[in-house]
């Protein structure tokens, strides 16, 4: 009887595990396995096709040489340089509009039910669509420019969306325009957190509006900047869509983020090594931002 | 003084009706910004094309026309087959449906494992699994390209010897599998977070009683998880729906296209007119499931890109 009981129980200890273990060996293979296997080609002379034979990091060097390549700028330095535009101005005005909203939204608004997913209903669209929304919209002959001439203001020039120095800016745009009510409705949800009673002490301390906000609500909501920060961040390395959507990649390519160079190397360019290093960068770039906000946040809290 | 006093509660109280009305109008403007664009997609896509060329943007269409939806439907061109774009829309469909029903339930068992069945490194396992969520998935592109390649070629051969592939080498069922693979780190987080804050204290009393592991899972776990399973459904619908780069790598040409491929497009295509309405009701439509979503539970939904963004 003894070694049977011990066997199912066994199992029983067992089972847990072997139901998890799937998941974790798909996330094992699938995602580390496939980011080494990235990394090995990225070391390779791989061109069209995979190739297996280690030729040192000439990609790494050919995308360190093109950093620096501005004249005519590389594709390489446009990607960079256009994500540097992109991630800071998305991430600021995400940042401070969405607390903005957020704290006139705190202001007991009668139609706030209402408001609210006006603001927040963006984020449920694809990128594409809203790539195409705002493409027409940024349109000089048909969107907004057009609108004004007709409605008086003859002068009114836009036309960003085709100019190759300041399409990136039409991304910001549609950017912000998608996911900045989501960052509102996190700053809400942080405000409603917030205990009235330090408010009201402080209103009777004769605090100014401004003041409670700069001096209390504002540093209160220091661990909503972090977790707004992260999502955004995050979402602006790996955006792809929107700039396909919107621009189709720009005038000669100048709308590129690094994403987009990672996908026209690899897949039509015939370039797959440095299409891979490409995409080791963009993952360093993350693992820099992930990995100390993971660790923290996983660190066995006391309870 | 007590004139004093009643004049500056007046002037207080002027001031706080002109807070009012900044605050309000700045709203207001802001729902303006917000809506704008949906607006102007939605009133094109009913306007004629020569109401396009000639009229203003935001002006309601004078003669509303469905051509249009019907045409973007079943007759606009996607590259070089002009059969509308009901076909790519069942696609998409035909990818989400098993891709978000299978990665929801790995996502509730994973979760359950890793909050009431705790083993030695589950942090460490559900580190490796969170990661995962953020990873750019670039880094896994080509790699993954390959495999689908190889499966394929192995699809094909297995066609001829057995007279059916399996499914190996068909893009949907691709998509669908990439789809469960990259998803289950969020499922997994969404129910972990869940199961959390379920009493430990009712599992191990049905333990004592010598219920199972599925037992529990089934008897207890389940009909208590109703709302993490709305939250994760919606989070992985909108998500899988709106994906474009994986529909793009690995089925971005050919009948087996998602819907976000095609209306890319549909709205690229460079040959003829531009037909601006149709366009747009194209985009519409393929708007409209998540759209839809968001308006029957918005709650769900916030909750849900919460619970991606802030982890405990």
């Amino acid at each position: 009887m003894r070694p049977r009981a011990s066997i199912r129980s066994h199992l029983q200890d067992a089972l847990p595990k072997i139901v998890l273990a799937p998941s974790f060996a798909i996330t094992i293979v699938f995602v580390y396995g496939f980011i080494l296997w990235t990394i090995y080609l990225s070391f390779t002379n791989s061109k069209t096709f995979p190739s297996y034979a280690i030729t040192g990091a000439r990609a790494y060097q050919r995308l360190w040489g093109w950093t620096f390549d501005t004249d005519p700028p590389s594709s390489w330095y446009t990607s960079i340089t256009n994500m540097g535009i992109f991630g800071f101005l998305y991430i600021l005005i995400c940042l401070a509009l969405g607390l903005f909203l957020a704290i006139l939204l705190d202001q007991k608004i009668r139609g706030e039910g209402m408001l609210r997913p006006i603001y927040l209903y963006p984020m449920a669209l694809s990128f594409i669509v809203t790539g195409v929304a705002w493409k027409w919209f940024l349109d000089p002959g048909l969107g907004l420019e057009q609108t004004l001439h007709q409605w008086g203001w003859s002068s009114f020039h836009f036309d960003w969306i085709k100019n190759k120095d300041f399409v990136i800016y039409t991304v910001v745009i549609a950017g912000v325009w998608q996911a900045s009510g989501f960052i509102m409705a996190m700053f809400l949800a942080g405000l409603r957190g917030i205990d009235g009673e330090i408010m009201k002490a402080a209103q009777i301390d004769g605090a100014t509006t401004f003041q409670l906000y700069r001096r209390i609500v504002i540093p209160l909501l220091r661990p909503i900047f972090l977790s707004a920060f992260i999502v955004l961040a995050h979402l602006a390395i790996k955006s792809y869509d929107l700039v396909v959507a919107l621009t189709s990649g720009g005038p000669g390519g100048s709308a590129w983020l690094p994403s987009n160079f990672m996908y026209e190397y690899t897949f039509k360019r015939n370039e797959m090594a440095v299409g891979s290093a490409s995409a080791v960068i963009m993952l360093m770039t993350i693992v820099a931002i992930i990995v100390p906000y993971l660790y923290s946040e996983l660190r066995e809290k006391p309870r | 003084m007590s004139a004093i006093a009643s004049s500056s509660r007046q002037s207080g109280a002027s001031t706080k009706v002109l807070n009012r009305v900044v605050i309000y109008g700045l709203l207001a403007l802001f729902a303006l910004f917000y809506l704008m664009p949906l607006f102007v997609m939605l009133v094109t896509s009913f306007k004629t094309m020569d109401e396009i060329q000639n009229g203003n943007m935001l002006s309601l269409p004078k003669a509303p026309t469905f051509e249009p939806w019907l045409k973007a439907w079943g007759q606009t061109c996607v590259g070089l087959t002009c059969a509308g774009i009901k076909g790519y829309f069942w696609n998409s469909i035909k990818m989400v449906v098993p891709a978000v029903i299978i990665s929801t339930l790995l996502g509730a068992l994973n979760g359950y494992v890793l909050t009431k069945w705790r083993f030695r490194g589950h942090t460490l396992v559900f580190g490796l699994m969170l990661f995962a969520c953020f990873i750019p998935f670039q880094s896994v592109l080509l790699p993954m390209a390959t495999i689908l390649g190889s499966l394929g070629r192995f699809g094909v051969s297995l066609q001829n010897s057995i007279g059916t592939s399996l499914g190996l080498g068909n893009p949907t069922v691709n998509l669908i599998f990439v789809h469960v693979v990259y998803g289950i780190g969020f499922t997994t987080l969404f129910f972990r977070n869940y199961y959390e804050a379920f009493p430990t204290e009712l599992v191990k009393a049905a333990q004592v009683d010598g219920a199972s592991f599925f037992q529990i899972f089934r008897r207890i776990m389940l009909p208590n998880s109703m709302p993490i399973f709305v939250v994760t459904v919606i989070y992985q619908f909108t998500n899988i729906w709106n994906d474009f780069l994986f529909a793009s790598a690995y089925a971005g040409t050919g009948d087996a296209m998602p819907m976000t491929v095609a209306l890319n497009n549909v709205v690229n295509t460079s040959t003829g007119v531009v037909e601006y309405n149709v366009n747009m009701a194209a985009a519409m439509i393929a708007a409209l499931p998540t759209l839809l979503v968001y308006v029957l539970a918005g709650r769900y939904f916030v909750r849900g890109l919460m619970a991606g963004a802030v982890k405990g």
